[in-house]
């Protein structure tokens, strides 16, 4: 694969639940390297987009590329693409019949190998960089839906995946946590390397973070804009529904 | 009409091109109202209104069954070619209906399929055909896990697997012995109450014999593990779908087939025939209490008259249908869990489903199986 060309490149595509049209005709890029936001209303699709970003919803219509690789599931080549994912879900999706630390360890055991010790090193090391040291022995139960949230950060890096998917990483977090996953995000990308999409819709978490942002409309069911955040507020031009957006509705009163 | 009752009523009057309501007393919750039809009989008799202005300066009280009569009100004037205005009203009042008119109703609707009789047939039917489709490739994905952990390419957790067997072993043991006991002590009963009529008694050894081993048993156990673990395996595997952990295997690129239904399978097809004989030994002991108290049939004869009625080939039997039964409860539940919808009630449909589906698979396959054996004269 080669360096230059994007990380992820979506095509024409289209997302439907049987007769309803999510979302039509697609098509944007995200750079290697590149923490892409993807914006909009609740309901827009937004998390649609991450789950057939990630294989678990087929496409209606269009492709989407990993590098220069099409993803389609149930190919070899999507079980190779998706060795390189780390998925965190909106609620953690913790396994729940495992500890805390069987949960980071699971990807692990499955795809490296390492000897219990050395796996035992790395989740004690991903579960103190999410701020979850000693609580390996837990069970996601047992946790808040915070914590719950960060360990099922640490499982999504347990692989030092090229690419990082976060569904709504900061919903349901308090101030403090929700900017200290922004840094983590930050620093994952820089240390890592990694690609990072992030469904979100606060704003805090957006303007700290994306390098560009990508707005779903769900009234006309494409994407209005793919710019930098910063710049799409100092842009004249800006769709006024996304400036709606971005300033809470207060350049209504302008 | 006075303000001096606290009474919600309204009043009204014309003035030039604008019709003016007046609301007064108490607009609160569970206090009668008038009749708002006579209003819009009022305003439709008048001819050329170009609005309407709504006010109350004198209002006792209001709630919510204001705000909603106005606001029913300001839209029927308004579908009525009327403006409205509400300035005469107290800012409150305003205000909330400004703010519940601030989004205009979703008039879009979902486009949906015409329901006439044909649509809905061809509809049926093509649900029918994807949920068969989905069947298949779920039996089709399962052999090839299958056949992968036989060839020693699974991977399995196998203190995952150790608790499952636990928990459709063991744990099953007394409730299935409990329950096979009194089937056996029912058959029995039965069974002497008739035979004595012939001095009989002895061959009620043969009756629960070869009942329990030849069919009760293994349909017991089936029964009872339908209800017991097949609905467990369900409710876990579709409360796992609800909070995202089966996309999440999915995502690290583990099958939930291999992770989640190939121990649940194994784990069933291992334990049921060790819950089959089990049951049948002890519906056996059950049909001896009854045969050795109510008749004059002794312990040794019973047993004696057991060794010489059920020959080995026909706890076989018992033991071989307990194996399909086990890999019919196994599958539905584990089907219906993965194909569970997102929210906490079709958890609760995925459970009943997969016991329902796993009861009468199990009575279908008994069927078939008393026609085969009859056949081939095992």
């Amino acid at each position: 694969m080669s360096t230059t060309a994007d990380a992820i490149t979506v095509k024409n595509l289209t997302m439907a639940y049987g007769n309803y049209t999510v979302m039509r005709s697609l098509n944007f890029a995200v750079g290697p390297r590149e923490i892409k936001v993807i914006m909009g209303g609740s309901g827009c699709g937004k998390s649609t987009l991450l789950k057939h970003l990630i294989g678990l919803e087929q496409p209606e219509q269009g492709q989407i590329y990993y590098g220069d690789q099409a993803f389609q599931t149930g190919s070899e080549s999507a079980e190779r693409i998706r060795r390189r994912f780390g998925v965190s879900f909106q609620n953690g999706a913790l396994w729940s019949s495992m500890t805390l630390e069987e949960n980071v360890a699971l990807p692990l055991q499955q795809y490296t190998a390492l000897s219990a010790s050395e796996i035992g090193e790395v989740v004690d090391f991903k579960l103190s960089l999410v701020g979850l040291a000693g609580f390996g022995h837990r069970y996601p139960s047992e946790l808040s839906g915070g914590m719950q949230k960060r360990a099922g950060l640490a499982r999504a890096i347990a692989l030092d995946p090229h690419i990082l998917f976060f569904d709504e990483p900061s919903a349901g977090l308090d101030p403090l946590s929700s900017r200290r996953l922004d840094d983590l995000i930050l620093e994952l990308r820089d240390a890592l390397g990694a690609t990072v999409v992030v469904v979100t819709h606060e704003l805090a978490s957006i303007f700290a973070i994306a390098d560009t942002a990508l707005f779903l409309d769900a009234e006309s069911k494409t994407a209005l804009c793919d710019a930098n955040p910063t710049d799409l507020l100092n842009d004249s031009t800006t769709d006024p529904k996304v400036r709606r957006f971005l300033t809470r509705g207060e350049s209504d009163n302008d | 009409m006075t303000d001096m009752t606290n009474k919600a009523d309204w009043s009204s009057r014309r003035k030039g091109d604008a019709f003016v309501v007046h609301f007064s007393g108490s607009w609160v919750n569970g206090q009668p109202k008038p009749d708002m039809h006579l209003l819009h009989a009022d305003i439709e008799a008048e001819p050329e209104l170009h609005t309407l202005h709504l006010e109350a300066d004198h209002l006792v009280g209001w709630d919510s069954s204001l705000l909603i009569v106005i606001r029913q009100l300001c839209e029927w004037a308004e579908s009525q070619g009327l403006s409205t205005h509400l300035e005469g009203m107290p800012d409150g009042v305003r205000n909330l209906i400004v703010l519940s008119r601030a989004v205009p109703e979703n008039k879009q609707t979902q486009d949906t399929c015409p329901d006439d009789f044909l649509s809905t047939i061809g509809e049926t039917a093509l649900a029918a055909y994807r949920g068969l489709d989905g069947y298949f490739a779920f039996l089709g994905q399962l052999c090839i896990d299958l056949f992968a952990f036989i060839r020693g390419r699974g991977k399995l957790r196998s203190k995952d697997f150790l608790l499952i067997l636990q928990a459709a072993g063991a744990q099953a043991v007394p409730i299935v012995s409990l329950l096979s006991f009194l089937t056996g002590l029912i058959i029995a009963f039965i069974g002497v109450i008739q035979l004595q009529k012939f001095a009989a008694d002895i061959y009620v050894a043969d009756l629960v014999g070869l009942a329990v081993t030849r069919e009760l048993g293994a349909v017991m156990a089936g029964v009872i593990m339908a209800g017991r673990t097949g609905a467990a395996f369900a409710a876990q595997i579709g409360s796992m779908q609800v909070n995202e952990e089966v996309d999440a295997l999915t995502t690290f690129g583990i099958s939930p087939m291999q992770f989640l239904v190939v121990p649940r399978v194994l784990a069933l097809i291992f334990m049921m025939p060790l819950l089959c004989v089990c049951a049948d030994f002890v519906a056996m002991a059950g049909g001896m209490v009854v045969a050795v108290t109510i008749s004059d049939v002794s312990v040794l004869q019973y047993c004696h008259q057991i060794q010489v009625a059920v020959e080995l080939s026909d706890l076989f039997v018992g033991i071989f249908k307990s194996v399909i039964f086990g890999l019919i409860i196994a599958l539905a539940g584990c089907y219906r869990g993965l194909n569970c919808g997102r929210d906490a009630s079709s958890v609760g449909q995925a459970a009943t489903s997969a016991v329902v589906t796993s009861i009468t698979w199990i009575v279908v396959a008994d069927a078939i199986f008393a026609v085969m054996f009859h056949i081939l004269g095992v």
